[in-house]
């Protein structure tokens, strides 16, 4: 079989122009600064930059960045698909605003949702308050930035496994129902490996978001080295230090984190579409 | 089961259930844990941010929002708003046109390429800037000397905002246009029309709302944007500090009221975004990629 040609003839036009548009801004917005990044790696080298991250100060806040991002996004994975459940199946008043409430954490700027999250969970914040009588310290600890994370990753599984939930035939549930299923045992068995794929493409987007999250965190973090310090704010650091190559040794390892983890989740998600047999 | 039976008052419901349908103290509880679980993490932030704002009355409020800072940070936010959304709309329209109306070797690369930065930290984002453009590269310090500083100035946070919201409207307009498919254009085309009249008459018409739904999410997300616009802004007082930014330098400075008067305010910008996309999924679903109606 002859290879199919580079562009297929077509009586469409404005291919000139549209490929144009598109090329030139995706290299001057996206390509040629990530190339930057690559580029001022590869002229630090190799032994400065795992000098760079060979520190503990900076381990620990690439493992903070990373444990602290996959717990918020299991706590989001659990939550949202629960949350998407309700939405979709009952009816109660108010059910249309709570709906549009799930997508506040997208519309709100994140140095807004940080100020109003240190507020209210601060020891002198109203709920904050609550939980520190109770020995419960949650702003400026480990707790304060899961809670940040937890706030900017929440519509994403929601918004990816409504549409599924929607899609599911009545029948389905009929049948497993008269089959002599319990409700619990058709929810678990017959409607979760369903979700599967959609609530595992929302934990991804979730887990990306939090990784690489900033304004929402900061201020609630306390940002103590080695004990609340994220990784984001390690790069703003050297850079205030004019430390160039340190920042772009650090910026770099991020980028390999949030790679491996889409490949990671992609491979689960051919996996878990090969067993369930439907996308 | 017709409606009036599922309806009728608990006293004289039959004491079965569908099949179906979960234990009623279970469904109970699930919306118990969905609407405390949204209030402690999303209603009460929203709350606090008004009750802070109004802490010292309205006069104390509004008042830090006439100050010369404030004004010249709502200006500036505004401006990046102006020229980074038109930029992403143009950008977005041409992109799904390319994918949409023409088959070429390596479309799902450029797909990715697009998206890619959903998955980078908008913090890398504004150092990719820098480093390209930054006074101690090549190109940042050519452009210095010929009087176009692109870091620490708008240039700079343009290119950011529009790095963090790249996808936006790519993403809306690409599936609607991919179910649209090309017929009605190579109609058009066929019965003489010119390139341009058929986008305008053809193409256009049907993905308007899908267009101003992704310039909607552009626009919140560009006027709110703050890790990648705090790395290349610099944060110049009355320069070169957006809305965002000025909140973290007042909160900085324990400057409460003020911190938290200019976060209603995007908070409030942040509502009728929120308000128009929900219009537009009720009135206009069938125009919108499938994943945004419900």
């Amino acid at each position: 079989m002859m290879r199919a040609p580079l562009i297929q003839r077509s009586a469409m036009p404005g291919l000139g122009l549209s490929a144009g548009i598109t090329l030139s801004m995706l290299s001057l917005v996206v390509l040629l600064p990530v190339g930057a990044l690559l580029w001022q790696g590869a002229e630090f080298g190799a032994a400065n930059i795992w000098d760079t991250l060979n520190r503990d100060r900076v381990w620990a806040a690439l493992w903070l960045s990373f444990r602290l991002s996959f717990l918020a996004a299991m706590f989001n994975l659990v939550f949202g698909v629960l949350l998407a459940w309700v939405l979709v199946r009952y009816s109660f008043p108010g059910r249309r605003l709570l709906d549009a409430a799930v997508d506040l954490p997208f519309a709100l700027p994140t140095a807004v949702a940080g100020i109003a999250l240190t507020a209210l969970y601060a020891p002198n914040g109203v709920l904050g308050s609550l939980a520190a009588d109770a020995g419960w310290k949650i702003a400026y600890t480990q707790w304060g930035i899961f809670l940040a994370l937890v706030f900017v990753g929440l519509p994403f599984v929601t918004r990816t496994v409504q549409p599924v939930i929607d899609e599911i035939d009545a029948e389905i549930e009929e049948a497993s129902a008269s089959l002599g299923a319990s409700r619990l045992y058709t929810l678990r068995n017959v409607i979760l490996p369903m979700l599967a794929p959609a609530a595992l493409t929302g934990f991804a987007l979730a887990l990306a978001r939090a990784v690489g999250e900033y304004g929402s965190v900061i201020f609630i973090a306390g940002n103590i080295p080695l004990r609340t310090e994220i990784a984001p704010l390690l790069i703003v650091i050297q850079l205030e230090e004019y430390n160039y190559g340190g920042a772009a040794a650090i910026g770099l390892a991020m980028l390999l984190i949030s790679f491996l983890m889409l490949l990671v989740i992609n491979l689960i998600q051919i996996w878990s579409r090969r067993r369930i047999g439907h996308v | 089961m017709s409606d009036a039976t599922l309806h009728r008052p608990a006293a004289t419901r039959p004491s079965f259930r569908r099949p179906t349908d979960e234990a009623p103290a279970l469904r109970a509880a699930l919306i118990l844990v969905a609407v405390g679980g949204l209030a402690l993490l999303v209603a009460a932030p929203l709350a606090a941010v008004f009750a802070e704002a109004l802490a010292q009355g309205w006069a104390a409020s509004i008042a830090s929002l006439g100050n010369p800072d404030a004004r010249s940070a709502i200006r500036l936010t505004l401006l990046i708003t102006g020229i980074a959304v038109p930029l992403n709309a143009a950008f977005g329209i041409a992109a799904a046109w390319l994918i949409t109306k023409f088959d070429f070797r390596g479309k799902a690369f450029l797909i990715t390429l697009i998206d890619l930065p959903f998955s980078v930290s908008p913090v890398v984002a504004g150092l990719c800037i820098v480093l390209l453009f930054g006074a101690n590269s090549a190109l940042g310090g050519w452009l210095v000397a010929h009087g176009l500083p692109v870091v620490f100035a708008i240039p700079g946070i343009v290119l950011a905002t529009v790095f963090v919201t790249f996808p936006f409207v790519a993403r809306e307009l690409i599936p609607v246009m991919i179910e649209q498919g090309r017929a009605e254009e190579e109609a058009a085309l066929t019965l003489g029309a010119s390139g341009w009249r058929t986008f305008r008459t053809v193409t256009l018409p049907n993905i308007r709302w899908a267009l101003l739904y992704g310039t909607l999410l552009c626009t919140a997300r560009a006027m709110g944007e703050f890790g990648a616009v705090a790395v290349v802004s610099g944060k110049i007082r009355g320069q070169t500090a957006t809305m965002p930014i000025t909140i973290e330098m007042l909160y900085n400075e324990y400057l409460s009221v003020a911190a938290f008067s200019m976060a209603a305010l995007l908070c409030g910008l942040a509502l009728i975004t929120l308000t128009l996309k929900t219009v537009l999924e009720l009135r206009h679903a069938d125009s919108l990629s499938a994943n945004r109606r419900h």
